[in-house]
């Protein structure tokens, strides 16, 4: 058996270590927001230190803001991952409560058609969807950067999961009460299975913020462009080796994720490993 | 369809009586068919038009020679893929996504695991440090590679000026086709360990407690022994299912390639998604195209069923 001494050795290295790594981890995020407060003369004098001898932060950030439209690109991810999560809530909702609680001719074949479409790597429809908005005129527009999104095979998956578990009785009582299916879904179904709904939204909005690929092909418009995106197009633009104010626009986009992330912690780690945790 | 059921399921009783309660509950059946696709009607159309037709269109493209805005196209069978394969471009972009992966997917494994088994062998801090290393998951890819980036960077980064001053050589990580890729791959690991990390900590909750006092009995005394006998094997599952996970996530990879070095220098950068984007999109040859999206379609399609039948024999989800 370990000895007390042994035990108070052991739990000294584990913070040791995960210091370290922890550390390690976190050096890129310091290391953008340190080159954001830099003037561009300490920057390129290459130095350990985190704090600038000048304090350069409000001019980087004001470049940031103003040179790019950052603030407008924030605006479009904020509009276009909350489209995406309403409808995709709108169209997953109903269709989960059929497979879960209904039973009607088909119902295995819309299922299998869910976990075939769980499999399929979005990218790999990128050149179709690209050719089915190039034919109804809609890409360049939001329109083009929402509609691949709006029915999530995930969202049914993981819906169908928990409305599994609330009995059938709430169901039965429900219909006495005279509530049509549909309002069963959304006055029932739905408040009851709040942490999933919650979960995915978490998840589809993290990963619509921080995706580049579709928003690449799909909009040129700078005015319509999301997050990555738009400092991807500042980077290539003026700002190509001015790093402070670049730094200063990476830190402003990564910014609302990480402090969402640190005040509800749980819910993100839930909602980011797709109920694999459970 | 309705009506077709409806008439396969006639009542064959004579009773006035029967007859009725038949004909209530075949209404009730009717309605509860209707009711069911109407809620669903909406995601299964969605669902076909966004992606049933659309892997449709993309096995049936791949079998012309269709440029994007030509107006004649013709059948070239299987030419495109034979051009794929052909191709030293495509063959590097293949070697390159591999080579990847086989960097990633054990590193973040190790990684991981390491991470979650010293937070899990301590009571204090664990959100804390859950938090920290699973911070790089969900930052925004684009932005954080522009930081990595600086820190790569030959001359004023922060890595080559550590390098020198412990008097270790120095590289011009995203520019020196020998360097590129594992650097690269480190991003990759940076990203994904916590992620690999929080999965390993749910396995190991999930370890239940008589396994270590068994093995306490059994004379398993030493940590190293317990990690041995118990927990080690008990995580083989999730294990599995990690390394699935992180592989799928590893050829996925796009948007480090697209900030940082385009597929530079040469090709030794090039990666499977990076060369369908480029492709499809900026040279326009749909055909070409559209021949890798089936390629990467099939790699991944292939995994994800390995990981199906791996899991199936877990995990029940009905």
């Amino acid at each position: 058996m370990s000895t007390p001494h042994s035990q108070g050795l052991s739990a000294v290295l584990r913070h040791c270590v995960l210091l370290i790594t922890g550390a390690l981890i976190l050096i890129p995020f310091v290391w953008m927001v340190s080159l954001s407060i830099k003037p561009p003369g300490e920057i390129f004098r290459a130095s350990f230190s985190f704090w600038p001898q000048q304090f350069y932060g409000i001019e980087n950030y004001t470049r940031a803001l103003t040179e790019a439209p950052l603030p407008q690109y924030m605006l479009n991810g904020v509009f276009v991952c909350t489209m995406i999560v309403v409808l995709q809530i709108a169209v997953c909702a109903p269709a989960a409560y059929a497979l879960a609680k209904l039973d009607f001719p088909g119902k295995n074949l819309l299922f299998a058609m869910v976990l075939i479409a769980l499999i399929l790597p979005h990218e790999v429809l990128s050149l179709p969807l690209f050719i089915l908005g190039y034919q109804i005129g809609i890409l360049n527009t939001y329109a083009a950067l929402i509609f691949p999104y709006v029915v999530s095979p995930f969202g049914i998956f993981l819906f169908r999961q928990f409305f599994k578990t609330i009995p059938d009785d709430v169901i039965h009582a429900a219909r006495l009460d005279g509530l049509s299916e549909l309002s069963i879904v959304w006055k029932i179904m739905v408040p009851m299975a709040l942490p999933a709904i919650i979960a995915f939204g978490i998840f589809s909005v993290v990963s619509h913020w921080n995706s580049l690929f579709w928003p690449l092909i799909a909009v040129r418009d700078q005015s319509l462009m999301p997050p990555p995106l738009g400092i991807m197009a500042f980077k290539n633009e003026e700002a190509g080796n001015d790093y402070g104010p670049l730094m200063a626009a990476s830190t402003l986009v990564v910014a609302p994720l990480i402090i969402a992330f640190l005040s509800a912690q749980r819910w993100f780690v839930e909602g980011l490993t797709g109920g694999a945790v459970k | 369809m309705s009506r077709a059921a409806s008439t396969a399921i006639k009542p064959a009783g004579s009773s006035a009586d029967r007859h009725g309660t038949r004909k209530a509950l075949r209404h009730h059946r009717l309605a509860e068919t209707f009711a069911a696709w109407s809620l669903a009607g909406p995601a299964l159309v969605l669902l076909v038009v966004l992606f049933f037709l659309p892997v449709f269109a993309i096995f049936a493209i791949a079998l012309t020679d269709w440029q994007f805005g030509a107006s004649n196209l013709s059948f070239v069978g299987l030419g495109n893929f034979k051009e794929v394969f052909a191709d030293e471009g495509f063959r590097a972009s293949l070697v390159n996504t591999i080579l990847y992966v086989v960097i990633v997917v054990p590193g973040t494994i190790v990684l991981g695991l390491t991470i979650a088994l010293l937070i899990e062998s301590g009571k204090s801090c664990r959100a804390f440090y859950r938090a920290i290393h699973f911070l790089p998951f969900m930052a925004t890819l684009t932005a954080m590679a522009i930081a990595w980036e600086a820190l790569l960077h030959p001359t004023i980064g922060l890595v080559n000026q550590t390098l020198a001053g412990l008097g270790l050589p120095t590289a011009n990580w995203l520019r020196d086709e020998n360097t590129v890729l594992p650097a690269l791959a480190m991003i990759g690991i940076w990203q994904n360990l916590g992620y690999a990390m929080v999965l390993f900590l749910a396995g190991l909750k999930s370890i239940p407690q008589d396994l270590y006092d068994a093995a306490d009995i059994d004379g398993a005394d030493l940590w190293l022994d317990r990690l041995r006998t118990v927990t080690l094997p008990m995580l083989g599952p999730v294990t599995m299912f990690v390394f699935i996970v992180v592989a799928l996530k590893a050829f996925e990879t796009f948007d480090t390639v697209q900030v940082l070095t385009q597929g530079g220098p040469g090709h030794a950068s090039e990666m499977l998604l990076y060369t369908l984007y480029r492709e499809s999109f900026e040279y326009l040859r749909t055909g070409y195209g559209a021949s890798v999206a089936v390629v990467f379609l099939s790699i991944v399609v292939a995994l994800t069923l390995i990981q199906a039948r791996v899991m199936d024999r877990k995990v029940h989800y009905q």
